[in-house]
């Protein structure tokens, strides 16, 4: 990106001395704030604020017809829109390859969690199963979406409403039956390498000055559930260790700070 | 699909896997350089069941324009699947993975060749996949490392690959699809540049704790180097000139 050249030159240099332009330490996130169910047609949503980023996250649980090799379990589709209204970068178009990966990542770090039992997303084995559509619009755009996106889903997911199905499986309009089970709390941690030294959530200049990009997702028992390396730079393995360790000791603080939020707004 | 997930035994009672591997046993590999005369630069890459071509054109002119670095080449990764090289038939258009995978791998090549010495310009990598069982990403990057190599361009080094991970509840390297289908599935493919260990390309699905995480890490690094060595010689197969032939 050619935006930004010369404050990407002064994130460089204060990053020479380990100090960062927004005068965050090198491993700190800034704060989030988070609003849920302001929308009234999705079965669960929420906008999250990340310093400037903002992201909104809506869901939609329908009924539909399993995959056959699946017959038995439900399944989830995360779809990301880089809307054109947040980034002059953007455009309006068929999903980008920025966005694909975005989603892909954001898909992985709740799938792979295991935080949703896709057996229980069953309705009759081989006919019908809940498919939990995760669908993301960016607002404003300063920097690590990823991390984001990934946090505003787990908030929608946290606060959705499964529907109520009549005997033929359609959805009962306007009636619930009970809310999504979300077993695991999967957060994503993405870090920048700008030059030789390493930022934890980047905004938007420090990801216009980086070189290379690593998330990790980090679940509440400290295991780690998705990975995605991304860019042109490359990453050292003990940088690598040194990621997944930050990732796994920032856990608790943010997942405490994140829970705070969700109880303060009554989540159900 | 007949017998339940958990039923599957991933190692008999010798410790051996279930296409007869030892635990960090990778299938073998062949790799042969310059297999598409057309092109600027080409290789074939067997690994198992898996089967790549990669085709290299370029530095060429940019199209469109606007895509131009003025700085430096630009690398496009094309990464697809044919669709009778799954068991189901995959519809040829490209889906998200394969965008995704073609994303990731181009930033991973773009790291080892020497991009500046051609600015302005594409170079387009083109990589198909003909037969598939697992681990198809990797081998399709080191058909194109080879690929770039054949085409002459300047690079700090090769691109190495593997995909280790576990299923069964053991850590294991280079898994076959059965493998990757078990409950406890992790998939951790890696590539890094062997003479300096740069991990240019680095993805994860499944649950790792931290030890298992690092642990791979350094599997990963030992195949690559050895990795390495294969693509070397299949470089000097072409390369090499015979001083005492006499011609």
């Amino acid at each position: 990106m050619q935006e930004y050249k010369y404050e990407s030159e002064l994130v460089k240099q204060e990053l020479f001395n380990d100090k960062r332009l927004s005068k965050r330490k090198m491993f700190d996130s800034r704060d989030i704030s988070i609003e849920l169910n302001t929308l009234q047609n999705a079965n669960g949503s929420a906008i999250l604020t990340l310093g400037k980023t903002k992201v909104v996250a809506g869901i939609k649980i329908m009924p539909e017809t399993p995959y056959p090799d699946t017959p038995d379990e439900g399944s989830i589709s995360v779809g990301i829109e880089l809307s054109p209204m947040s980034d002059p970068n953007f455009g309006s178009g068929p999903p980008s390859e920025d966005s694909i990966e975005l989603s892909r990542v954001v898909d992985r770090s709740i799938r792979e969690s295991k935080g949703l039992d896709f057996k229980k997303l069953c309705i009759k084995e081989g006919e019908k199963i809940w498919c939990v559509y995760i669908d993301i619009y960016i607002i404003n755009n300063d920097g690590n979406l990823f991390d984001a996106c990934e946090l505003c889903a787990l908030a929608a997911l946290k606060c959705a409403k499964i529907p109520k199905l009549d005997d033929e499986f359609k959805v009962v309009k306007e009636e619930y039956d009970g809310h999504l089970e979300l077993l695991k709390n999967p957060i994503l941690f993405t870090f920048a390498k700008i030059g030789d030294k390493i930022v934890l959530d980047p905004d938007l200049i420090e990801e216009c000055a980086s070189d290379a990009r690593f998330s990790v997702a980090i679940t509440e028992d400290k295991n780690l559930v998705a990975i995605q390396k991304g860019l042109h730079g490359a990453f050292k393995i003990d940088e690598v260790k040194n990621m997944a360790s930050t990732a796994i000791k920032n856990y608790d603080d943010v997942f405490l700070k994140f829970n705070k939020i969700l109880k303060s707004k009554s989540a159900h | 699909m007949s017998k339940k997930k958990d039923e599957v035994v991933y190692f008999d009672e010798k410790g051996k896997r279930f296409d007869g591997r030892s635990q960090f046993e990778i299938r073998p590999i062949t790799l042969k350089v310059g297999v598409i005369e057309r092109s600027d630069g080409s290789a074939y890459v067997e690994w198992g069941q898996n089967k790549a071509i990669a085709a290299v054109y370029g530095p060429r002119e940019m199209l469109p324009k606007h895509l131009a670095d003025a700085n430096k080449a630009t690398i496009r990764y094309y990464y697809r699947m044919a669709p009778f090289s799954v068991p189901d038939r995959k519809n040829p258009k490209p889906g998200r993975r394969e965008i995704e995978i073609s994303k990731v791998s181009g930033e991973a090549l773009s790291h080892s060749v020497d991009l500046e010495q051609y600015p302005n310009t594409a170079i387009d990598i083109f990589v198909t996949i003909f037969d598939s069982n697992a681990g198809t990403r990797i081998t399709a990057l080191l058909a194109a490392s080879l690929a770039l190599a054949d085409a002459g361009l300047p690079m700090k080094d090769l691109v190495s690959g593997i995909a280790v991970g576990k299923a069964g509840g053991k850590l294991i390297a280079d898994m076959n699809k059965h493998e990757e289908d078990a409950s406890d599935a992790v998939d951790l493919p890696i590539a890094m540049l062997p003479n300096n260990n740069d991990i240019v390309l680095l993805q994860m699905d499944g649950v790792l704790t931290e030890k298992e995480f690092y642990e791979c890490l350094d599997i990963a690094k030992k195949n690559c180097q050895e990795i390495r060595e294969l693509q070397v010689s299949a470089l000097k197969e072409k390369y090499s000139v015979d001083f005492n032939s006499g011609d």
